[in-house]
C-alpha cells in the first residue's frame, strides 16, 4: 500500500502533534506515524485518569483532531530516504510494509531512558522508571507493591508520584546527583512560574516519600526476582527491601532515523537551524531528538517545525523567543543530572551489558584496550547486534567507554525476512514471520 | 485503579495455557505480568520481562497467537488471544 502526503511527521508525542496540527492548519496534507497503538507519545501515553488531569494533553489532542492531519498508529518506520522523500513503515497489526511519499518530513521521534548496567539489573522486577509508568498505564496493577525508584533525572519524582497514586508503596527515591547540583537547578527555574508550580505540586504529591540525593543502586538482590536493592552513598551501603526497582538515568534522544537520513547529529542530538530544519533541506526535527529539554520545548519546537515545513516562516519566527527559553531549561537539566563517575562502574565482570545477546561486561573489559570503538566491540562480541540494535546498551557504553554507535542501517527495527523480499507497493500477507534476527 | 484507555469491562487471554483476565484496553504485557510469566528466555537462559515499556528494548518479546518476536508492550489485548513465553 502506498500513500502520498505533503508532510509526514514521525512520532505522535507533544512535538509531533504540534507539528502536524500547525502544518495541517496551514493547508497541507499531513500524515503522522507512530509505533505505539495510541497517540500521545510517552509523556502523554494514553490513559483515562491521566488525560483527565492534563490540560496540555487535552488541548493538543483536540487541536490535532480538528486539524485534518491523519494519524497512523501502530506504524513503525523501518527505512527512509530524503530525496525523493519516501519511507517504509512496518504495520504490526497487519504484519506488512506500507510506503509513504512526502515532500517534507518532520522527525519527532522522542527520547528513551538511559539504562546503566549493575549487578542484577536483568532480573524480572527491574523496570525502567518511565517504563514502569508506561506499564501501569497499560493496565499493570501495582497496588500493594513496594517500589524503589532510583537513577537520575526529573522523571524519577514524577514517576514516583504516579505510581503512588496508582497504589504502589514507594520505599524511596534515590537520586545520584549531588544536592548542590539540584539546588543550583532549582534556583535556575525560580523565574519560571509554570515550572515552579509543577515542582511544588510534585512535592505535595510526594509527601512522605524519602527523596535522597547523592545515592545510587549498587546491586539488585534476589535470585529469580527482585527482593531488595543495595544502595550506597559512596561511603556506606544498605539494603532496602522491595518487590520492584524502577530505574533510569535521564533520557537519550532517539536519533536513529535522523542518522539514517544523513542528518548531522552531534553529542547533544540532531542539529537544527532556527526553523528546526536539519542539515538535510527537506527534513525537520523537533523535541527531544534535538536535545532533551522536556514537553514545553517539544511543543514549541514542533509548532515551529510544522509551520516552517508548511512554508509559514514568518509565523514560525514569532515562536523563536519561547523556544530559546525552553532550550535553556534543557541545558540546566543536563547540568543538574550529569552522571557521577561511580554509576558508570557498577557492573561486575559477569554483569550483562547487552541484554539481547547476553554480552557480559567482562568480555568487553577484557578486550577494552583492543576495542577502540563500538564497531570493533560489536564485531567481536555481538554486543548491540540483537533486536534492539544497541538502543539499550549503546547509550550505556557511550557513557561508560565513550563508544558511539555510528552504524545505523535499515531496517531500523527487526522485521520478518519475507517482508523484505517483497516489493513494498504490493500488499503482502505474512504467514510464518521470522525476524531478521534469530528466533530466540 | 490501573490507568488504561478503556471503556470498562475486561477481556480474557491465555498466558502459557492459563486464563488471565485483564482490563479492556490493557496491553498484552499486562497479562504476562499478572500471570507472573516470563516474556522470553534469553540466549544464556535467563527469564526476562519488559524493561522499557515503550517498544524500544525488545525484552517483552513473546509468542502471540503463534507468531514469535512480538513486542507485548505495544499490543492491545483482545478476547481469546494467546501469548506464550518465547523459549
Amino acid at each position: 500500500m502506498s500513500h502520498a502526503y505533503d508532510i509526514v511527521v514521525v512520532g505522535a508525542g507533544p512535538a509531533g502533534l504540534a507539528a502536524a496540527t500547525a502544518a495541517a492548519a496551514a493547508g497541507r496534507k499531513v500524515a503522522v506515524l507512530d509505533d505505539n497503538p495510541h497517540l500521545g507519545g510517552q509523556i502523554w501515553r494514553a490513559g483515562a485518569g491521566k488525560s483527565a488531569r492534563d490540560g496540555a494533553r487535552e488541548r493538543a489532542v483536540t487541536a490535532f483532531g480538528a486539524s485534518g492531519a491523519e494519524l497512523f498508529a501502530g506504524y513503525q518506520v523501518v527505512d527512509a530516504v530524503a530525496s525523493p522523500g519516501a519511507l517504509q513503515a512496518w504495520v504490526t497489526a497487519q504484519q506488512r510494509l506500507e510506503r509513504f511519499r512526502f515532500e517534507s518530513l518532520v522527525l519527532a521521534t522522542g527520547a528513551r531512558e538511559r539504562f546503566l548496567p549493575f549487578p542484577g539489573w536483568t532480573l524480572p522486577g527491574v523496570f525502567g522508571a518511565g517504563g514502569l509508568q508506561a506499564l501501569v498505564r497499560g493496565g499493570y496493577d501495582l497496588r500493594g507493591k513496594r517500589v524503589v525508584v532510583a537513577g537520575t533525572g526529573p522523571l524519577l519524582p514524577a514517576v514516583a508520584a504516579h505510581l503512588k497514586q496508582d497504589g504502589a508503596e514507594i520505599v524511596m527515591i534515590a537520586e545520584q546527583a549531588k544536592m548542590r547540583q539540584l539546588v543550583r537547578f532549582t534556583a535556575s527555574i525560580l523565574w519560571r512560574p509554570g515550572k515552579m508550580r509543577e515542582g511544588l505540586q510534585l512535592r505535595a504529591d510526594l509527601h512522605g516519600i524519602p527523596y535522597r540525593t547523592g545515592c545510587w543502586v549498587a546491586a539488585v538482590e534476589g535470585d529469580e526476582c527482585v527482593t531488595g536493592v543495595r544502595l550506597t552513598d559512596g561511603s556506606r551501603a544498605w539494603v532496602e527491601r522491595c518487590d520492584m526497582l524502577a530505574t533510569g538515568f535521564h533520557l537519550v534522544p532517539n536519533t536513529e532515523l535522523a542518522s539514517l537520513l544523513g542528518c548531522r547529529v552531534t553529542d547533544t542530538g540532531v542539529e537544527v537551524n532556527a526553523e528546526q530544519q536539519t542539515s538535510v533541506t527537506s527534513i525537520y526535527c523537533a523535541g527531544e531528538p534535538t536535545g532533551v529539554a522536556g514537553v514545553g520545548a517539544a511543543t514549541v519546537q514542533g509548532e515551529i517545525a510544522g509551520l516552517a515545513a508548511a512554508g509559514q516562516a514568518a509565523a514560525a519566527a514569532q515562536l523563536y523567543k519561547r523556544r530559546d527559553a525552553e532550550a535553556s531549561f534543557g541545558r540546566a537539566l543536563t547540568r543538574a543530572f550529569a552522571l557521577r563517575p561511580e554509576v558508570l562502574t557498577l557492573g561486575e565482570p559477569d554483569t550483562i551489558v547487552c541484554r539481547c545477546e547476553d554480552v557480559r561486561l567482562g568480555e568487553l573489559q577484557r578486550r577494552a584496550m583492543r576495542y577502540r570503538n563500538w564497531t570493533d566491540a560489536k564485531l567481536q562480541t555481538r554486543c548491540g547486534m540483537g533486536p534492539c540494535q544497541g538502543r539499550v546498551c549503546g547509550p550505556a557504553l557511550e557513557a561508560m567507554f565513550g563508544w558511539r554507535n555510528v552504524s545505523v542501517r535499515p531496517p531500523l527495527f527487526p522485521i520478518p525476512v519475507v517482508a523484505l523480499c517483497s516489493p513494498p507497493s504490493q500488499e503482502i500477507e505474512v504467514s510464518i514471520p521470522e525476524t531478521q534476527e534469530n528466533s530466540r | 485503579m490501573p490507568d488504561v484507555h478503556s471503556s470498562g469491562g475486561s477481556v480474557t487471554v491465555r498466558v502459557n495455557d492459563e486464563r488471565v483476565e485483564v482490563p479492556r484496553g490493557a496491553m498484552l504485557i499486562t497479562a504476562l505480568l499478572k500471570a507472573g510469566a516470563a516474556c522470553r528466555v534469553s540466549v544464556s537462559g535467563e527469564e526476562r520481562t519488559a524493561l522499557c515499556g515503550m517498544g524500544i528494548c525488545f525484552e517483552c518479546r513473546a509468542r502471540v497467537d503463534g507468531v514469535p518476536q512480538q513486542r507485548t508492550c505495544q499490543i492491545v489485548c483482545r478476547d481469546g488471544m494467546t501469548v506464550d513465553t518465547q523459549r
